[in-house]
């Protein structure tokens, strides 16, 4: 079953800007799905027309099997959607804000308390429940969000960078969360601008580039098409220039650290063994760049 | 999908919002109108004299009256629906399976909410200024109820049209305060010049204050009959003007 089939999708803004240029991707059920591009690229238009925020120019979007713009409540009831922007009321508490998203479902009143006691909880907010929100610190706003996304108990959730700007100490209890969602068996779409999020969390990815899907396949795939690494070396006794040594690429950062590209068929134990040839002795190594993000400014630049 | 748990949650959110803040939404009517009723109905009206067979503090409650119901339900809708936009709470609604006429009824029905506990508690001020004994209950209600719903849905429209604050406060200063005092609040046409009489049945708003007039006391500048047919005609209109904004997502979505 695909919780979200997207086919040739077209957003043209009044100004002539062109945001999505025939969209398609698929999104299984279960998935946990990047979907990534610089800005500007066409995310947030897609995910706008995902959630009915923005009016599409052509194309079609199925929730679940169920078609936007024909079975509009019936797709609508699945999605959850954790916005980019603070975009509740600032005057309203926590648990009303809550509460009213459940009533917006159709949920009873009783029943809304009952499931927004509980996200509120999950979301580490109880002693907040009666605050009222504008008082709230970034990060619990975000979390105010998602406890909102969460209580009609979507079966798609739609993240656009919940952890922009937050702590990592949130960061990290947004990630459990939405794994523990995942497991449960929500299938998750998110967008960040932090790759190693994605790379850690996600089992899918698409990239999108000036409204257009790019790349789409699943995580190990893509870094499976990585040639090359880079690793910084730092030197136990500085040299003078860098060192030749056959198929690397070496370059000299300071007289004791050294950037090395290591091919992805080479590995690391020939590079350590010509070193040592040339009595250059290694202290110690680190990975200089993350590898979703190699790859990522490779496809889109 | 139940529709009305959706529109019962809307509208009481707006009721606690306006009833939340009630030292800015309803205590300002109370004490204006309680110094209309002083010194237009009382300090005044006692040298006026009659108008159409009745006293002048009389002749003004109706008017004073529906003048509240008009400013406030418009009030509340405009300042609400905007604000709504302005901080993007909208996207709650239009994310969940909410349909059009659902958001329209509730953000109205709140509307209607306000300029209707507005309009009672200026009528309980009034019975303290004026003995009326109510002419005719089912006209008098409908007035009040009808012309509620008209100014809601025309501060709903204001609102989608608004980008700053200052296009929610153009309307009512500079066109709905005008409207209301020369709708015939404070006079009867008939005491104006022949070209100021035409002019004014012009004015919607003249043909709702004296069809709630004629409800309460049983006087009325025009007929009853033609004030239903322009405030329902006025309100079908409204509707659907709304209805058509929010489909094709004017002023809430790109």
């Amino acid at each position: 079953m695909q919780a979200l089939s997207i086919k040739n999708l077209k957003k043209t803004y009044r100004n002539g800007f062109v945001a999505l240029k025939g969209l398609d991707l698929n999104v299984e059920s279960g998935d946990f799905f990047a979907l990534l591009g610089p800005n500007g690229a066409g995310k947030s238009t897609a995910i706008g027309i995902i959630s009915s925020l923005v009016t599409k120019t052509s194309g079609s979007v199925s929730i679940f099997g169920h078609d936007l713009d024909k079975q509009r409540t019936q797709a609508k009831m699945n999605i959850g959607l954790v916005p980019q922007e603070i975009n509740f009321n600032q005057f309203e508490t926590v648990r009303n804000i809550v509460i009213n998203q459940a009533g917006y479902y159709g949920i009873p009143r009783k029943e809304a308390k009952r499931r927004a006691d509980h996200c509120i909880k999950q979301m580490d907010l109880w002693d907040k429940r009666d605050s009222v929100s504008r008082r709230l610190s970034g990060g619990m706003k975000r979390r105010v969000m998602i406890a909102r996304a969460m209580v009609h108990s979507p079966k798609l959730l739609i993240l656009d960078e919940p952890t922009a700007g937050v702590d990592i100490e949130i960061r990290r209890a947004m990630w459990e969360m939405m794994e523990m969602a995942n497991q449960q068996g929500t299938t998750i779409i998110l967008t960040t601008h932090y790759l190693e999020e994605a790379e850690s969390l996600c089992r899918n990815i698409a990239i999108i580039n000036q409204g257009e899907i790019v790349e789409n396949s699943d995580m190990q795939s893509l870094l499976a098409k990585i040639n090359m690494q880079y690793f910084m070396l730092n030197l136990s006794e500085p040299v003078k220039q860098a060192p030749q040594v056959h198929g690397y690429q070496m370059e000299m950062l300071e007289p004791s650290v050294l950037n090395v590209g290591v091919p992805k068929e080479k590995g690391l134990n020939p590079l350590f063994h010509q070193l040592s040839e040339q009595g250059i002795k290694v202290h110690s190594l680190k990975n200089k760049s993350n590898r979703l993000e190699q790859l990522f400014l490779d496809i889109v630049q | 999908m139940n529709f009305f748990i959706p529109f019962w949650t809307i509208l009481t959110k707006e009721i606690r919002r306006f009833t939340r803040i009630w030292p800015q939404t309803l205590l300002p009517p109370a004490i204006t109108t309680s110094l209309y009723f002083l010194i237009f109905g009382k300090l005044i009206g006692d040298r006026i004299g009659l108008i159409n067979g009745v006293s002048y503090m009389d002749y003004i409650v109706p008017g004073v009256i529906l003048m509240s119901v008009i400013s406030h339900s418009y009030a509340n809708v405009v300042s609400s629906f905007y604000s709504t936009k302005f901080q993007r709470h909208i996207e709650e609604l239009l994310v969940a399976p909410v349909p059009n006429f659902v958001i329209l009824s509730g953000y109205v029905g709140g509307g209607v909410a306000r300029g209707v506990l507005v309009g009672t508690v200026v009528a309980l001020i009034s019975t303290l200024f004026a003995k009326i004994q109510v002419q005719n209950w089912m006209v008098a209600m409908s007035v009040f109820f009808l012309t509620a719903i008209l100014f809601a849905l025309a501060g709903f429209i204001n609102a989608v049209f608004a980008d700053s604050f200052d296009d929610i406060s153009i309307i009512p200063n500079f066109i709905l305060t005008p409207l209301s005092y020369l709708g015939g609040v404070f006079y009867s046409v008939s005491m104006l010049p022949d070209i100021w009489q035409t002019i004014s049945l012009g004015n919607p708003i003249l043909y709702m204050i004296n069809a709630f007039r004629f409800g309460l006391i049983g006087v009325s500048d025009i007929d009853v009959i033609m004030a239903f047919s322009i405030t329902g005609g006025f309100i079908v209109f409204l509707t659907l003007l709304s209805l058509l904004l929010l489909y094709k997502g004017v002023g809430i979505k790109n």
